[in-house]
C-alpha cells in the first residue's frame, strides 16, 4: 500500500535516521554551493580558482571548461570558438560523457536547489497536477535551440536560457532574470510538476542524450525488499526511470533510462534500502 | 491533510482556472518587469576593446564574464535580460566608466571564445567607438571658452582629438577652438565624454556603424593625391 505522497520519506527517517536519510541530498547540495563558492571566492577574496560563470570558465589559469551546449549554440550560429571554449566544451562534455547521466543537473547546475524547493513545496502542500507535459518535449525544444542557433545566426537560447541566468546572476548580480527564475519557480510549483528540469531544460536533455552511457547511476539491487511504498517514486524528478527497474523483475536493476540524473533521492528514501549508486562494470553492480 | 477526499470536478477546475489565471499574471508581471527595468536603462552602450563588430559578437561571446573580471577599473559590466544588448554580454557606458585603456589589454587576453580579439597589436588599435561632439550648442569651446578637458584627457592627445583655431564671428576678435575628433586614431575609450562638464556630455562615443558616414564610392578629391583622391 503506497504512503500518501506528502509523507514521502517518514518510513526511511525512522528506520534509517537522519543522516543516512538525507546522505546523497546534503552532499548534492554542498556539491552545488562549493561550486558555486569556487567561483565567488575569486571576487570576494581574490583567490581565483574559477575565472568566469557556469557558461564558460578557467580552472586554477590553466583548465578551461565550457557548457557544451553553449559552444554548439555558438558553432550552430557560425562561429568558430576559439580553442579555448571548444577544449572547454570537450573536456566538459567528455568529463559527463564518462561520468554518466545528467550528474551536472543534480551535482551541479546552479537552477537545481530552485526546481528541488518547488518540488519540494508541492509535495508538502499537497498541490496536484495542474497541467501535463510529454517529457519528450526537452529534446524537441533542444532540437530547436540548435536549429534556431542555425537559422537566426545568434543565440537565440541565451536571452532566455534560466541556466545562465542563474549561474551570471548568482556570480555578477541578478539584473530583470530574477524575474524569469521566479516565473520558472511558479510554473514548477503551480503548473507542472517537475517541469523546467523534467520537461523542458535543453541542457539536461543534452546531457541526458550524452550521459546516458557513463559509469555512475542506480540501482534497484534490494528490490526483492521493495514493500511498494511508492516513496521513490514520489521524490524522483523523472519517475518513469524507475518503473521498470523496481517494479519490473523481468528487467535489469540498473536504471537504464537517460532522463536518471543520479541524484540518488531514491536511495535515501527508501526505508528498505532497496537503491545503491553503483559504477558500471563495478563487481556486484551488473546490469542483471 | 487537505485534500483526503478527491476534489469532485466543479472544484478541480476551479482550481485549475486559479492556477492558471495566477500564472498568466505573472507571467504578465514579467513581462512588464522586464518592459520597466529595460526604460531604465540608459547610456551608449559599447563593446570591450577588440570586440568583433556587433552581430559577430554576439554569435561569438559565451556570456562567461571573465573580461569582466578580469577588468581591473570595474569598465565592464554583463547585460541583463533587459538591456539592450544579448542577455549576458559585455558592454561598457562611457559616462559612466570609461575603458583605461590598459597597455595589456587583461580583457581582451582572457576571452576564451574569439569574441574579444587577443591579437589586438596594442590597445591603440582598439575600435570601441567613435567620439563625436556632438551637441555643439553647448559645448563651451564652442562658444569661445577654453574649455578643453574632453582634449586634455584623451589618451591619444592630438591625435584622436585635436583643437581647430577658428575666428570667432561673435566676438569678432577672438578665437574659438574647436574640439575635432579623427576616427584614424580615435580608440573609443570613452574618457573625454565621462570628462565633459556639462551636465550632459557635449561629446559622446558612438558605436562605429552608428557614428560614420559613409561616402559614395565613386566620389574622388582632388586634392587627395593616394589611391586616385581616395585617402
Ligand atoms: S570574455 Fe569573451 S566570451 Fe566571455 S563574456 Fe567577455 S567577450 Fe564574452
Ligand atoms: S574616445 Fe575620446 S578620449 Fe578616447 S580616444 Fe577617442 S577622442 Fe580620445
Amino acid at each position: 500500500m503506497a504512503n500518501r505522497r506528502q509523507e514521502a520519506g517518514r518510513d526511511a527517517l525512522a528506520v534509517k535516521g537522519w543522516w543516512r536519510s538525507y546522505r546523497w541530498l546534503l552532499l548534492r547540495r554542498l556539491c552545488q554551493v562549493m561550486v558555486l563558492a569556487l567561483f565567488l571566492c575569486g571576487s570576494w577574496s581574490g583567490v581565483w580558482i574559477l575565472h568566469g560563470n557556469y557558461s564558460s570558465s578557467l580552472l586554477l589559469d590553466t583548465v578551461p571548461l565550457s557548457d557544451p551546449l553553449m559552444v554548439l549554440q555558438s558553432l550552430a550560429s557560425g562561429h568558430l570558438p576559439a580553442t579555448l571554449a571548444l577544449s572547454g566544451a570537450l573536456i566538459v562534455g567528455g568529463f559527463y560523457a564518462l561520468a554518466g547521466r545528467r550528474l551536472f543537473c543534480s551535482w551541479v547546475c546552479p537552477v537545481n536547489p530552485l526546481t528541488d524547493l518547488a518540488a519540494w513545496l508541492r509535495r508538502r502542500l499537497g498541490i496536484t497536477a495542474s497541467a501535463s507535459l510529454p517529457r519528450w518535449l526537452r529534446y524537441l525544444i533542444l532540437a530547436l535551440v540548435l536549429a534556431g542557433s542555425l537559422l537566426t545566426g545568434s543565440l537565440l537560447w541565451e536571452w532566455v536560457n534560466p541556466v545562465s541566468i542563474a549561474g551570471r546572476g548568482l556570480i555578477f548580480g541578478f539584473g530583470a532574470g530574477i524575474f524569469l527564475l521566479l516565473a520558472l519557480f511558479l510554473f514548477d510549483l503551480l503548473v507542472v510538476e517537475h517541469g523546467w528540469c523534467g520537461h523542458l531544460c535543453p541542457l539536461g536533455a543534452f546531457y541526458g542524450l550524452t550521459g546516458g552511457a557513463g559509469a555512475l547511476g542506480v540501482t534497484a539491487a534490494g528490490r526483492e525488499r521493495c514493500t511498494r511504498c511508492m516513496d521513490c517514486f514520489h521524490v524522483c524528478p523523472e519517475p518513469q526511470v524507475l518503473r521498470a527497474p523496481v517494479l519490473d523483475k523481468q528487467s535489469p536493476a540498473r536504471i537504464a533510462g537517460r532522463d536518471c540524473m543520479t541524484c540518488g533521492r531514491c536511495v535515501d528514501v527508501c526505508a528498505e534500502e532497496v537503491f545503491k549508486i553503483t559504477i558500471r562494470w563495478s563487481s556486484g553492480a551488473k546490469d542483471e | 491533510m487537505a485534500r483526503t477526499d478527491a476534489p469532485g470536478p466543479a472544484r478541480r477546475r476551479f482550481l485549475r482556472d486559479v492556477t492558471r489565471a495566477a500564472c498568466g499574471l505573472s507571467a504578465v508581471l514579467v513581462l512588464l518587469g522586464i518592459r520597466t527595468e529595460s526604460s531604465r536603462a540608459s547610456g551608449v552602450r559599447l563593446r570591450p576593446p577588440g570586440a568583433l563588430p556587433e552581430p559577430a559578437f554576439s554569435r561569438a561571446c559565451v556570456r562567461c564574464g571573465q573580461c569582466v573580471q578580469a577588468c581591473p577599473y570595474q569598465t565592464l559590466k554583463l547585460a541583463t535580460l533587459a538591456s539592450g544588448e544579448a542577455a549576458g554580454t559585455p558592454y561598457f557606458v562611457a559616462r559612466e566608466i570609461p575603458c583605461e585603456m590598459c597597455e595589456e589589454i587583461p580583457c581582451a587576453v582572457v576571452c576564451p571564445s574569439g569574441a574579444l580579439d587577443s591579437g589586438l597589436p596594442s590597445i591603440d588599435a582598439a575600435r570601441m567607438g567613435l567620439a563625436v561632439l556632438l551637441d555643439q550648442e553647448n559645448c563651451l569651446n564652442f562658444q569661445g571658452l577654453r574649455c578643453d578637458v574632453c582634449y586634455r584627457v584623451c589618451p591619444a592627445i592630438d591625435k584622436a582629438i585635436t583643437l581647430t583655431p577658428e575666428s570667432n564671428s561673435r566676438t569678432g576678435k577672438h578665437a574659438r577652438f574647436l574640439p575635432t575628433v579623427h576616427s584614424s586614431d580615435c580608440t573609443g575609450c570613452g574618457k573625454c565624454e565621462q570628462a565633459c562638464v556639462l551636465e550632459q556630455a557635449a561629446i559622446k562615443v558612438l558605436p562605429r556603424e552608428l557614428a560614420k558616414g559613409e561616402l559614395g564610392h565613386h566620389y574622388r578629391f582632388s586634392w587627395l593625391e593616394g589611391a586616385d583622391g581616395k585617402s
